[in-house]
C-alpha cells in the first residue's frame, strides 16, 4: 500500500507492505538507524519516535498508522547541524554511556518538555519511566533533562 | 586533561543517532540468519530435520552440526559448548540448526519448520542435587561428574580457630541468576571477502580471543578471520566470549559472498546468553569480644549451568574476595562450581564478588549486632590496610583505601543524620540504614598474562589516531584513552580519532573486562604517546633556530618555541615523517603476583579497588513494599581521570545492584525460563533508583595511568548487602535470598509478629 507522511520535515510517499512495523520501515527501508529495537514488545522504549509531536513506540506501530502524520526521529531533531538543547544537555551532563537507549530517551525527553516546560526531578523520572537504560542509573539523564529545561527557549520544543 | 570532567568523545554520534552499532549494518543485498533453539533442557540429539525448511522459498541454507568443519566447540577454558548441538542438548538455549534466509519473516517461518528427534534425559537443576552420586551426568567425559571445579583455601588455623572466638554468627545466603539485560541484544554482520577472508562485525568484548576460538571451532585459519567491534550497546560481561560470532561466521561460508546479518530478539537473547552464576553460600564468622574478626568459614556452590564458559574463574574470583575488605587470620573457603541443565553461567560485572559480598557483609552486620558494636565501627576495626594480608593470605602491597572510604562515609550527612531520618518515618512505614564494604580485584589472575598493545598515529592532517585495542562496551574507556593521550601530547579532545577494535587494524590487548580496560591500555598508551611526543619534537626542531628539543613545546595543533612566537602546525611536522615513523606502539603488562601462585586457582590478584556504601530504605509494613530512597558510595579506585565518566560507572553499578537487590531474578524452572522478557524480568526504571552520591576517596595507585585503578565493577557489589542490612535495621528481619521483594518482606514480618505475640 502507498502511504504519505512527513518525515523529519519532508514529505514522503512510499509503497510498503501494510503489516510492516514502523521501526522496520525506518531502519530497513529509510536507512534511519537511530531508532533502536531493544525488545520488540513495547517494554524498553529504545524505538521511541515522535508522531505529531508525541512520543510513540515505533516497534508497536504499523506503517499504515502513520498515514498523514508528522514523524520526527532522532535524525530530524538537530537543525542545521546544531544539536537540540536536549541532545546538547545529554552530551554535557554525561547522560550517554553505551548510547543504545539514548535516541529513544532523547525523544521521550523532548516530548516531556513540550508538555511540561519545567518538570521537577520526580516528574522527569516519571516521564522517562517507559524508557529503560541499563548503564547510567538514570541520574545523569535526569540531570540532563533538568538542564535542558533551563536552557530551552520557547519554540525549542521540537 | 586528566582529572577534569569532560564529555565523552562518543557522545555526539550517539546522541544524534548516527553511531553505527553492530545491529545497524544493512546493505542493498543481505541475508538474515538465525538459530533454532532446542527448547528442552536435557536430551540425546538423534536427528535434525531440515528438509521442510530447505524447501521454503527464500531460504538460502539450513545448516546443522554436520556442516561445521572444525571442532564445533567453543569455551575458552574447557571448550565444551557446541556451535551447533551434535550429540546432546544440555540446556534449552542450545542451537540445533542455523537458518539463512532472504528476509526476517521467511527466517522465522523456516525456523519453525526445523524439527529434531531426541531422547529426553532426566535433568538436574540444583547444584547440591547435581553433586549426588546418582545425579544424571551432563558432560559424561568430565572426570568429576557434574563438578566443574572445586577450589579450597585455608589460612592460619582454619576452622579450628572458631574455638578461640567469643561470638560466632552464621547464615545461608543465596543469590539468583542475574540477566545482563543490555539494551542492545547480540548482533552481527559477516561476509566473505574475495580472497577468502572472513569478516565478522559483532557485539563482543573479546575480539582477539574470539578469532582463535572461531578458527578452531569452524576449522578456518585464524589469520583469515577479521573481527571488527563497533561501540557496544552495553555488555556488562554478557558479551565476553562467543555469542553470535561462530554462527555468523558459519553462515557467511554458505552465502556465496552475500553479507549475512544476525540480531537476536529479546527472548532469544535471554534464553541463549550467559547469566550471573547463582550461588548458595554457607557463611560462619567468628569474632573476638572487641570486634576483631578471627575466623571465617565460607562454603559456596556456584551454578555454571550447562557449560563451563568462564564459570570456574567467576567462582574463583568470588572466593578470593570471600572475606570482603577485612583482615581475618584464620580462614576456610571451599567453593564448588557445578554443571546443571540451567542457563549457562558467565561473567557479569562483579564476577563472583557480588555474590560473596552479599553474604559476607550481612554476617558482618549480624556479628556487630551480637556484640552491640555499631556496623561502621566493626568495619573500621577490621578493614585492611596496605601491608595486611587479605582473606586468602596474600599481602596487600598496592594502594589500599578502604579505611579512607569508611572515614569519608562516617563524615557524610547521610551517615551523621541517619537517626533523625529514621525517626521521621510515616505511619505504617519503617526506615532503615545499611552499610557494606567491598573490594574488587583488577585485571586477570596472576597465571593469565594481562597485557595491552597501544598504537597511536600522527595523521597526515596533523591529528592523532588511537587504535583502540580494547572494546568500549559503553564504559567510555575509548574516550579515556583520548584524554590520557591528550594530556601527554597537550592536545584538545577534538584532535583525536578513535579506531575501534578490529583484529585487522588494532593490536591485541585482551578483553574488555575485569576492571582492566583503562588501566592496562592506558599504561601502554602513555608509553606510546610519550614516544610519539619525543619523535614529533625531534622532527620539529629543524623548523626552529635551536638544537635543543627542550626549547620547543608541543601544544594544541602545533609546536612553538618557548620564547619566540613562531608556531609550526602538526600537519607540517607530519609531512617530515616517513609512513611508519608517524605511528608509535607500546606494550604494557600488568604487575602480577609472583608468590603464592598455588594459593588459589590461576593465582592471586594484587591490585584491588575498594568501596563503602550506604543505603537508606523505607518499608511499607502493610504491603511489604520497599524503596531505596538514598544511596552513598565512597570508592577507592585511585585517582580519577574523568570525574564524569567515573560517576557514570558508579551510578550504573549501583543501579544494577539495586535491581539485583530488589527485583532482578532470572527464573528457570526445570530448565525452562519463566522470565522471558523485560515484562517479567524487572530491571530498574528511573523511578526505582534514588539520586545517588558518589565520592572518590583520596588515593593514588602508583602503578596506574595517572594514578587510577579499576572502577567498572566494584560498585555493583554494594547494594545487595547494604539494602539487606538496611532492611534488618528497619524491621529486624533478614531476607537471605535476593531479590528482597515485597512478598518476602511481608512473609518475614508475619513470622516476626507470630514470634513476638505475647502468650
Amino acid at each position: 500500500m502507498k502511504i504519505s507522511f512527513i518525515l523529519n520535515g519532508k514529505k514522503k510517499t512510499i509503497d510498503v507492505e501494510s503489516g510492516m512495523r514502523v521501526i522496520d520501515l525506518l531502519r530497513e527501508h529509510l536507512h534511519l538507524i537511530g531508532a533502536k529495537e531493544g525488545c520488540g514488545s513495547g517494554e524498553c522504549g529504545a524505538c521511541t519516535i515522535l508522531v505529531d509531536g508525541e512520543s510513540r513506540l515505533s516497534c508497536l506501530m504499523l506503517a499504515a498508522q502513520i498515514e498523514g502524520k508528522r514523524i520526527t526521529t532522532i535524525e530530524g531533531l538537530s537543525k542545521d547541524r546544531r544539536l537540540h538543547p536536549v541532545q546538547e544537555a545529554f552530551v554535557e551532563n554525561g547522560a550517554v554511556q553505551c548510547g543504545f537507549c539514548t535516541p529513544g530517551m532523547v525523544m521521550t525527553a523532548v516530548d516531556l518538555l513540550s508538555r511540561n516546560r519545567h518538570p521537577s526531578r520526580d516528574e522527569i523520572r516519571e516521564g522517562i519511566s517507559g524508557n529503560l537504560c541499563r548503564c547510567t542509573g538514570y541520574q545523569k539523564i535526569v540531570d540532563a533533562i533538568e538542564a535542558a529545561a533551563k536552557d530551552m527557549k520557547e519554540g525549542d520544543a521540537e | 586533561m586528566t582529572g577534569t570532567a569532560a564529555p565523552r568523545l562518543d557522545a555526539w554520534a550517539k546522541v544524534t543517532g548516527r553511531e553505527r552499532y553492530a545491529a545497524d549494518l544493512y546493505s542493498d543485498r543481505f541475508f538474515w540468519s538465525g538459530a533454532k533453539r532446542a527448547g528442552i533442557p536435557h536430551g540425546k540429539l538423534l536427528e535434525v530435520h531440515t528438509e521442510d525448511a530447505k524447501r521454503l522459498k527464500g531460504v538460502v541454507a539450513v545448516l546443522t552440526s554436520a556442516d561445521v568443519a572444525g571442532s564445533n566447540r567453543v569455551g575458552i577454558i574447557r571448550g565444551d559448548q557446541p556451535v551447533l548441538a551434535d550429540k546432546k542438548i544440555c540446556y534449552a538455549g542450545d542451537p540445533v540448526a542455523l537458518v539463512i534466509a532472504e528476509d526476517k519473516d521467511i527466517l522465522q517461518e523456516a525456523l519453525d519448520l526445523v524439527t529434531f528427534d531426541h531422547e529426553p534425559l532426566p535433568g538436574v537443576f540444583d547444584v547440591e542435587e547435581a553433586l549426588r552420586k546418582d545425579a544424571p551426568l551432563i558432560h559424561e567425559d568430565n572426570p568429576w561428574g557434574n563438578l566443574l571445579r572445586l577450589v579450597s583455601v585455608e589460612t592460619g588455623k582454619g576452622a579450628s580457630a572458631f574455638d578461640e572466638c567469643d561470638v560466632i554468627v552464621e547464615g545461608l545466603f543465596e543469590t539468583p541468576f542475574q540477566e545482563h539485560a543490555y539494551l542492545e541484544t547480540e548482533a552481527g554482520w559477516a561476509y566473505l571477502e574475495e580472497d577468502g577472508g572472513l569478516v565478522v562485525v559483532a557485539t563482543t568484548q573479546t575480539p582477539f580471543r574470539d578469532r582463535n576460538e572461531m578458527a578452531l571451532a569452524l576449522g578456518i585459519d585464524a589469520e583469515k578471520i577479521r573481527i571488527v567491534v563497533p561501540y557496544l550497546g552495553g555488555a556488562f560481561g554478557g558479551k565476553d566470549g562467543i555469542t553470535v560470532q561462530c554462527l555468523l561466521g558459519l553462515a557467511a561460508l554458505h552465502t556465496g559472498g552475500v553479507p549475512v546479518k544476525m540480531w537476536l530478539g529479546r527472548e532469544e537473547s535471554f534464553l541463549a546468553s550467559v547469566k550471573r552464576l547463582s550461588a548458595k553460600m554457607h557463611y560462619r564468622l567468628g569474632v573476638k569480644r572487641g570486634g576483631a574478626f578471627h575466623t571465617l568459614e565460607c562454603k559456596a556452590y556456584f551454578d555454571t549451568g550447562a557449560y563451563a564458559g568462564l564459570g570456574e574463574t567467576v567462582m574463583t574470583l568470588g572466593l578470593e574476595h570471600a572475606g570482603s575488605a577485612y583482615r581475618i587470620p584464620n580462614v576456610t573457603i571451599e567453593g564448588s562450581c557445578v554443571y546443571t541443565n540451567n542457563s549457562v553461567g558467565g561473567p557479569f560485572r562483579g564476577f563472583g564478588v557480588t555474590q560473596v559480598t552479599a553474604a559476607m557483609e550481612q554476617v558482618v552486620d549480624m556479628a556487630a549486632q551480637r556484640l552491640s558494636i555499631d556496623p561502621l565501627a566493626i568495619r573500621r576495626i577490621n578493614a585492611v590496610e596496605k601491608g595486611d594480608k587479605n582473606c586468602i593470605g596474600v599481602t596487600l602491597t598496592h594502594s589500599t583505601g578502604i579505611k579512607k572510604c569508611l572515614a569519608a562515609l562516617s563524615e557524610h550527612p547521610l551517615w551523621m543524620e541517619r537517626e533523625g531520618w529514621k525517626m521521621k518515618a510515616g505511619q505504617f512505614k519503617k526506615r532503615g540504614v545499611g552499610i557494606a564494604c567491598m573490594a574488587h580485584a583488577m585485571g586477570y589472575p596472576a597465571a593469565v598474562p594481562d597485557f595491552a598493545n597501544a598504537k597511536i598515529e600522527l595523521t597526515m592532517e596533523g591529528r592523532f589516531r588511537i587504535y583502540v585495542g580494547i572494546v568500549d562496551m559503553g564504559q567510555g574507556n575509548a574516550s579515556a584513552y583520548a584524554q590520557i593521550a591528550g594530556t601527554i601530547l597537550n592536545q584538545d579532545q577534538g584532535a583525536f580519532e578513535l579506531v575501534q577494535p578490529d583484529t585487522g587494524r588494532t593490536l591485541p590487548s585482551g578483553s574488555s573486562s575485569a576492571s582492566r580496560t583503562t588501566y592496562v591500555y592506558g599504561n601502554a598508551l602513555i608509553i606510546a604517546a610519550e614516544d610519539l611526543k619525543k619523535r614529533i619534537l625531534d622532527k620539529a626542531l629543524s623548523f626552529f633556530k635551536t638544537a635543543r628539543s627542550q626549547d620547543i613545546v608541543l601544544g594544541p595543533g602545533g609546536i612553538g618555541h618557548r620564547e619566540g612566537k613562531k608556531k609550526i602546525s602538526l600537519k607540517k611536522v607530519a609531512e617530515l615523517f616517513g609512513e611508519t615513523e608517524r605511528t608509535c606502539k607500546a606494550y604494557f603488562r600488568v604487575p602480577a603476583a609472583t608468590e603464592m601462585m598455588d594459593r588459589i586457582y590461576l593465582g592471586p590478584h594484587i591490585i584491588f579497588s575498594y568501596g563503602a556504601h550506604l543505603a537508606y530504605v523505607e518499608i511499607d509494613t502493610l504491603t511489604g513494599c520497599i524503596e531505596v530512597t538514598g544511596y552513598l558510595a565512597v570508592t577507592d579506585a585511585g585517582s580519577v581521570i574523568n570525574p564524569q565518566a567515573y560517576e557514570q560507572q558508579v551510578h550504573g553499578g549501583i543501579a544494577q545492584g539495586i535491581g539485583f537487590a530488589l527485583s532482578e531474578e532470572y527464573k528457570v524452572t526445570e530448565g525452562r525460563t519463566d522470565t522471558k522478557s523485560l515484562a517479567t524480568y524487572i530491571i530498574p526504571t528511573a523511578m526505582d533508583v534514588p539520586d545517588m552520591v558518589s565520592i572518590a576517596a583520596d588515593g593514588v595507585e602508583e602503578t596506574g595511568p595517572f594514578g587510577m585503578k579499576g572502577i567498572g565493577e566494584i560498585s555493583i557489589s554494594g547494594p545487595v548487602p547494604a539494602v539487606a542490612n538496611a532492611v534488618a535495621d528497619a524491621c529486624g528481619i533478614r531476607v537471605p535470598r535476593n531479590p528482597i521483594t515485597a512478598e518476602k518482606i511481608l512473609q518475614a514480618l508475619g513470622k516476626q509478629n507470630k514470634q513476638e505475640r505475647p502468650r
